[in-house]
């Protein structure tokens, strides 16, 4: 889902001195007012997070009670905040209020089947992006440039989960070539069975960002071909595939890499549609069951492992900016 | 602005918008009339887009779905553009700490995944659809601010702002007057996107059942159901689906057209 493309344009700062240590302390003071706003969100809405047990005619008052002040619940909010952060940051994540086990645990053993979903996602995506835009960024204005820009603009439009829905009916359901759900079928788990099952989901997240890394490269591929130095080097003579690949592609694939690295990071949070259409064993299908048992411990450490990834990932990406792009180096030496 | 490349995109939102308006005329049924006689009726003669499990129209429903889910996308996006011109325009004329402050704040959410974090928050509230408008809303104006600040930043120092702050202006007046007007075309941009993201986001929720509400049809809440009965009842799942994403294709080709003027 679109929306944090901004986030791709690097951030000049004027801090010179050790760059990679204040952007770690920036980062650690985001993580700190994130912390705030996800448990204010979440702590300070009518009733909090006890809510559906006032509904619940089965659950007594005095147990609502007895719950309240066993979650600390009583207690200020502020205190609240402080013993929950402080618990937060030495891994003590609580216990999930649906099967009792510690939160980090259950977040834990969905990472490896996340990263597997995420990792093939982003590779088809990569692998798709990079040669259509440069393709059509070096034509533009031909047929091909056009049906690639209506194309994109039809997937990024794409609502994630209908587009899963259909691509379940067509393949899973109409076809049946392949599996509709899970990771691994119950007897098979060959590799072949695990291709089958990966396809469908891998083919929604790759799509949907393929597609919109692939309108950012075209565009930034596009201003760079009409850059000055673009000029100079055809001027000078230099092959028109030296131009195109080493001047224009490298100063394009420059904020590229931090598009898809932000987004990278916003996947994991994106795969939550995906992963539970296709009842994907990671975490995006973690956090649709905490969503459907209202299991808060589970989903505010979501959010909060989700939001970490984001801003890590964001940092190394502006670190990775300024230590590759020329004109940021020398600017900051 | 020649009218006739986007032509398409105003047309058939202009079609969409009309039908909504209208849907009491034109929807063949009520969009809650049960008629259990013909319950599960594919696409035909009658039904256009088939029926649902309670036999309710899905053509109808999708029409009345039409009013909530434009409605819900275009008022959140009324609120995320207000507060995001708002937040933008502030830090970027007053700078320095508050500035700073602004910007981090908008980070912060932008750091925070939105769509899980609406999730939880409509899972918590159940939220009627003013509240609904107000979340997602409140979670849509970052990219706005930005958008805002950065012009702002570029067109608060040229020549006819300065000559206005020399005359005296009150800063209200220099942004009202000077700045704002001309962040104009990258603002409707961003407005343009923010109600394809609004309609996105609304049809999300309400898929998870933690958006509209039933028994109200929106596009997104007539999915809910769908995913479960789809090996029987495909049209359940395509038609809503289809509206969603012929809208937000329209809007955001809309968008492409205003961004490039």
């Amino acid at each position: 889902m679109g929306g944090h493309k901004s986030l791709g344009t690097p951030q000049t700062s004027d801090l010179r001195l050790p760059t990679l240590v204040s952007r770690l302390l920036q980062s650690l003071l985001l993580l700190l007012l994130v912390s705030a706003l996800v448990f204010a969100l979440i702590y300070a809405v009518p009733g909090g997070p006890l809510t559906m047990y006032l509904e619940n005619p089965n659950v007594r008052p005095e147990d609502i009670e007895r719950l309240r002040a066993s979650l600390g619940l009583d207690r200020p909010l502020l205190e609240q905040y402080l013993s929950w952060l402080s618990g937060f940051v030495r891994g003590d994540w609580g216990f999930s209020y649906t099967d009792g086990r510690p939160v980090a645990v259950r977040l834990i053993e969905r990472i490896p089947a996340t990263l597997e979903l995420i990792g093939v996602s982003l590779i088809v995506a990569i692998l798709a992006s990079v040669p259509v835009a440069v393709w059509t960024a070096v034509r533009p204005g031909g047929w091909l440039d056009r049906t690639v820009n209506g194309a994109t603009l039809a997937a990024i439009s794409l609502p994630a989960f209908w587009f899963a829905l259909v691509l379940q009916l067509l393949f899973a359901v109409w076809l049946g070539w392949l599996p509709s759900s899970g990771r691994t079928s119950v007897l098979d788990r060959g590799f072949s069975d695990r291709i089958g099952h990966i396809l469908l989901p891998a083919t929604v997240l790759a799509a949907l960002h393929g597609a919109a890394w692939t309108r950012y490269l075209r565009s930034s591929m596009g201003q760079a071909l009409r850059q000055r130095f673009v000029l100079v080097a055809r001027a000078k003579g230099a092959h028109e595939r030296l131009v195109r690949y080493k001047h224009a592609l490298r100063t394009a694939l420059l904020p590229f890499v931090t598009v898809v690295m932000l987004d990278a990071a916003i996947i994991v949070s994106g795969a939550v549609v995906t992963e539970s259409v296709f009842a994907w064993p990671g975490l995006g299908g973690l956090f649709y069951e905490a969503l459907v048992r209202r299991d808060y411990t589970v989903l505010m450490a979501f959010l909060m492992l989700s939001s970490a990834t984001v801003i890590v990932l964001s940092a190394l990406a502006d670190s990775l900016y300024r230590a590759l792009d020329p004109r940021v180096r020398v600017a900051a030496a | 602005m020649s009218s006739s490349p986007r032509a398409p995109a105003v047309l058939l939102l202009g079609v969409l918008i009309t039908l909504a308006l209208l849907a009491p005329f034109v929807a063949p049924f009520a969009p809650d009339a049960v008629d259990l006689a013909s319950r599960r009726a594919a696409p035909g003669f009658l039904h256009w887009f088939g029926t649902d499990a309670l036999g309710r129209d899905v053509l109808s429903r999708v029409l009345y779905g039409a009013r909530v889910s434009l409605a819900v996308g275009v008022l959140s996006a009324a609120l995320a553009v207000s507060l995001g011109v708002a937040i933008g325009a502030l830090a970027g004329y007053v700078g320095r700490a508050l500035d700073a402050a602004l910007m981090r704040l908008t980070d912060a959410m932008l750091s925070i995944p939105r769509l899980p974090l609406l999730m939880v928050l409509g899972a918590i509230l159940q939220p009627t659809l003013p509240v609904l408008v107000l979340l997602v809303g409140a979670a849509g104006w970052m990219e706005t601010a930005r958008v805002t600040r950065a012009e702002v930043l570029s067109i608060r120092n040229r020549g006819f702002v300065e000559a206005s702050r020399a005359a005296g202006a009150p800063v209200k007046r220099q942004i009202w007057r000077h700045v704002l007007p001309n962040a104009l075309p990258a603002i409707a941009v961003a407005a343009t996107l923010a109600v394809g993201r609004g309609i996105l986001l609304e049809s999300t929720l309400s898929f998870f059942g933690v958006g509209v509400q039933p028994p109200a049809a929106s596009w997104g809440n007539m999915l809910y159901q769908a995913q479960s009965t789809m090996t029987t009842e495909p049209w359940l799942a395509l038609f809503p689906g289809l509206m969603i994403f012929v809208t937000v294709v329209a809007i955001n080709s809309l968008g492409e057209r205003l961004a490039r003027g």
